[in-house]
């Protein structure tokens, strides 16, 4: 790990720790707590795309196995909740292994629709299969977590629990990212010819890392399911795995800082449009959450066709070349000074 | 340009045809196959029903997929969009005919002519300014064209699915034993219509020749001339076009509402690679076979998982031959996504 790497997990912690003093509000506490779970997601799916460049548009389908045994084993068979989420963590593993070894043979185009194709089963079959997912109407009366006897009965205590797992994945992702295996990935995304020629396996090591990601995603899902108490499949359709790129790109594909902090900035743009409609309102402009949609859809356009490495990356180069700029400014004026 | 010569995607054009005007000799035989295993005679009357039914949604797969193959032909991109200007023609067609009150063949005009539009302004605004494209960047760009032409649907169109009446009367008609809605004999007929004018657009003009010399070896044609640029503009308008066409003649049946435009566009990219990607005359026939077998599989299995069956073809053909059932392996090998 670099340095940065640590001063950014450090601030994370800071700002987590301060947060819901700072909030002070259950409603805002929540909208923040589905963050983290956002974050969780494109944490793993930002070393699957970023790091390795494969495209998934399915991770909606790991987060919907991992909150659907976590949900069914809990409240169907009466399993502890932890034991639930370890299963929901080995099925969504070996449904990537299924999924991954054809999958990961494609490439590009192929490899994303094939992917998009599977979120789609996967939703379609949580819609269908009534008597194991509820269907349509879904599980409720699912248990909360408990820590050693310690409820999570809060909305603070599930904030920085949920929080801590992301910190925890985000240190592992992290540390994967500068090891031997991490650079091999990099190495993929560079080259597949110049990596396998370098002796990086690369379909192993594809497979490995889309499961790694998928098991990212079924946390995320069963940490949902024991958060919200109550699941359906709505959640967990195609728009919401398009989404997930979506926080991905926006933060920047290359950087597992960026896609933090898009999955920060995209989660909270609901609440942000609605500070915003009352304020358009206060000026006689009507504003609908309809709109919503169409402004994930032109941020994401302007960030692609604009900053393609992403708003993360793009800001400190921005801010890099500001301050250079006023370096330069600096060393004019003492110039004309001598 | 001695390579438009030989092209196997315009010349198995005629398996379509053939298949086609072998239709009624074949179905005679299997009605005496069946009939010979003591089967009755409602079976085939509902094996025939399902094919109508699968032959209707199977043309707007065909359709969907030839936009596919159209603009990944010029460009190597798969729009994502695709789905979407399905979309957008069903509801704008829906606003012309039934509240504007416009007669059919001047909406549809209108319609096929305003999504033209909507596909140009998509190549010349988000593909056309992308200098050093990654296939992740385009894939990305095409999905958030997407996501906004379907925020944009929802704002105009709101939630609620859209009805349309039917291009000519709404009866049935009896067919050995089954029904079959006037509009599906329109629907086979424009995309009859539309497979000919595709033919003659790419053997018998000069620019859709251009057009496959740009599909052939973009670095080739531009050096014999050709404007690939506005080529691949070109791609876009047609695909564009054609979407809103498939649009348009589904919607009388269908309903169409703002957030079809994703399964759509899934289940017509299924077609265009089970027919081999690239390949249109291919797209055409996979399409049709999707929809037949999708809705066998709603009569026979569960009409739940009907949308699954495209799905799990497409995920079949991806992993067990990516080159689908007519396109080449050793071309496809060439190819880059």
């Amino acid at each position: 790990m670099k340095i940065k790497d640590y001063i950014g997990i450090g601030i994370l912690i800071i700002v987590i720790a301060a947060m819901p003093d700072l909030v002070g509000n259950d409603y805002y506490l929540g909208v923040l707590i589905f963050t983290a779970f956002n974050c969780l997601t494109c944490t793993g799916l930002c070393l699957l795309m970023g790091y390795t460049g494969q495209i998934s548009i399915g991770h909606g389908a790991f987060i919907a196995i991992g909150a659907y045994s976590s949900a069914i084993l809990t409240t169907k068979l009466g399993w502890s909740p932890w034991t639930a989420m370890g299963c929901g963590v080995l099925l969504a593993a070996i449904t990537a292994v299924i999924v991954g070894i054809p999958t990961m043979r494609l490439k590009g185009h192929y490899l994303a629709m094939a992917t998009l194709g599977f979120a789609s089963i996967v939703h379609i079959v949580s819609v269908a299969a009534v008597d194991v997912t509820g269907g349509p109407s879904g599980i409720s009366g699912i248990p909360r977590l408990q820590i050693f006897g310690f409820a999570l009965n809060s909305d603070t205590r599930n904030f920085y629990f949920s929080w801590g797992v992301v910190v925890v994945g985000l240190y592992l992702a992290v540390n994967l990212i500068h090891s031997r295996v991490g650079r091999g990935l990099q190495a993929i995304h560079g080259s597949e010819d110049a990596a396998s020629s370098l002796g990086v396996n690369i379909a192993v090591d594809k497979i490995k890392i889309l499961v790694l990601s998928a098991i990212y995603a079924s946390i995320s899902g069963s940490l949902y399911a024991h958060y919200v108490l109550y699941i359906d499949p709505g959640p967990f359709d195609i728009m919401h795995s398009v989404l997930l790129v979506t926080m991905v790109a926006v933060g920047g594909l290359h950087n597992i800082w960026g896609a933090i902090t898009g999955a920060v900035l995209l989660s909270l743009l609901p609440e942000f449009l609605s500070f915003l409609s009352e304020y358009l309102q206060g000026i006689g402009i009507r504003y609908q959450t309809d709109y919503d949609t169409l402004i994930y859809g032109s941020i994401l356009l302007l960030i692609m066709l604009f900053l393609p490495e992403g708003l993360f990356e793009g800001l400190s180069r921005s801010l890099k070349s500001i301050s250079g700029f006023r370096g330069k400014l600096a060393g004019r004026s003492s110039e004309r000074a001598d | 340009m001695i390579w438009i010569q030989h092209d196997p995607v315009i010349d198995s054009g005629h398996i379509l045809l053939k298949s086609l005007f072998f239709y009624p000799v074949l179905k005679k035989q299997i009605r005496k196959n069946i009939t010979g295993r003591a089967m009755t005679e409602s079976t085939i009357s509902d094996i025939l029903q399902f094919m109508f039914m699968g032959i209707q949604r199977g043309c707007i797969y065909a359709l969907a997929a030839i936009g596919f193959n159209m603009i990944y032909n010029a460009t190597g991109i798969i729009n994502f969009a695709q789905g979407e200007f399905v979309v957008i023609g069903g509801l704008m067609m829906v606003t012309l005919t039934m509240t504007w009150n416009l007669p059919i063949p001047l909406a549809f005009l209108l319609t096929t002519a305003f999504v033209t539009l909507i596909g140009i302004a998509m190549e010349r605004f988000t593909i056309n300014p992308v200098k050093h494209p990654t296939v992740l960047r385009l894939i990305i760009i095409t999905i958030a064209v997407s996501i906004i032409i379907k925020g944009a649907a929802m704002c105009f169109w709101g939630k609620n699915s859209h009805f349309m009446r039917h291009f000519s009367s709404a009866e049935t008609l009896d067919f050995y034993g089954a029904t079959i809605l006037p509009q599906t004999i329109w629907i086979i007929g424009i995309l009859l219509f539309i497979v000919a004018g595709y033919i003659f657009f790419f053997n018998y003009t000069m620019t859709g020749k251009c057009m496959r010399a740009c599909a052939i070896n973009r670095d080739a044609a531009r050096l014999a001339g050709i404007n690939d640029r506005k080529m691949v503009m070109l791609s876009f308008a047609l695909s564009a076009g054609i979407g809103a066409i498939a649009g348009i003649i589904i919607t009388p049946i269908i309903q169409m509402d703002y957030a079809r435009g994703a399964l759509l566009g899934i289940k017509g990219f299924g077609a265009a690679v089970l027919g081999g990607l690239g390949n249109s005359m291919g797209a055409i026939i996979a399409g049709v076979l999707i929809g037949v077998l999708e809705a066998l599989a709603a009569g026979y299995i569960s009409s739940h998982y009907m949308d699954a069956i495209a799905l799990i073809i497409l995920l079949l053909v991806l992993f067990v031959r990516p080159s689908g059932l007519f396109g080449s392996s050793e071309a496809m090998r060439l190819k880059e996504f």
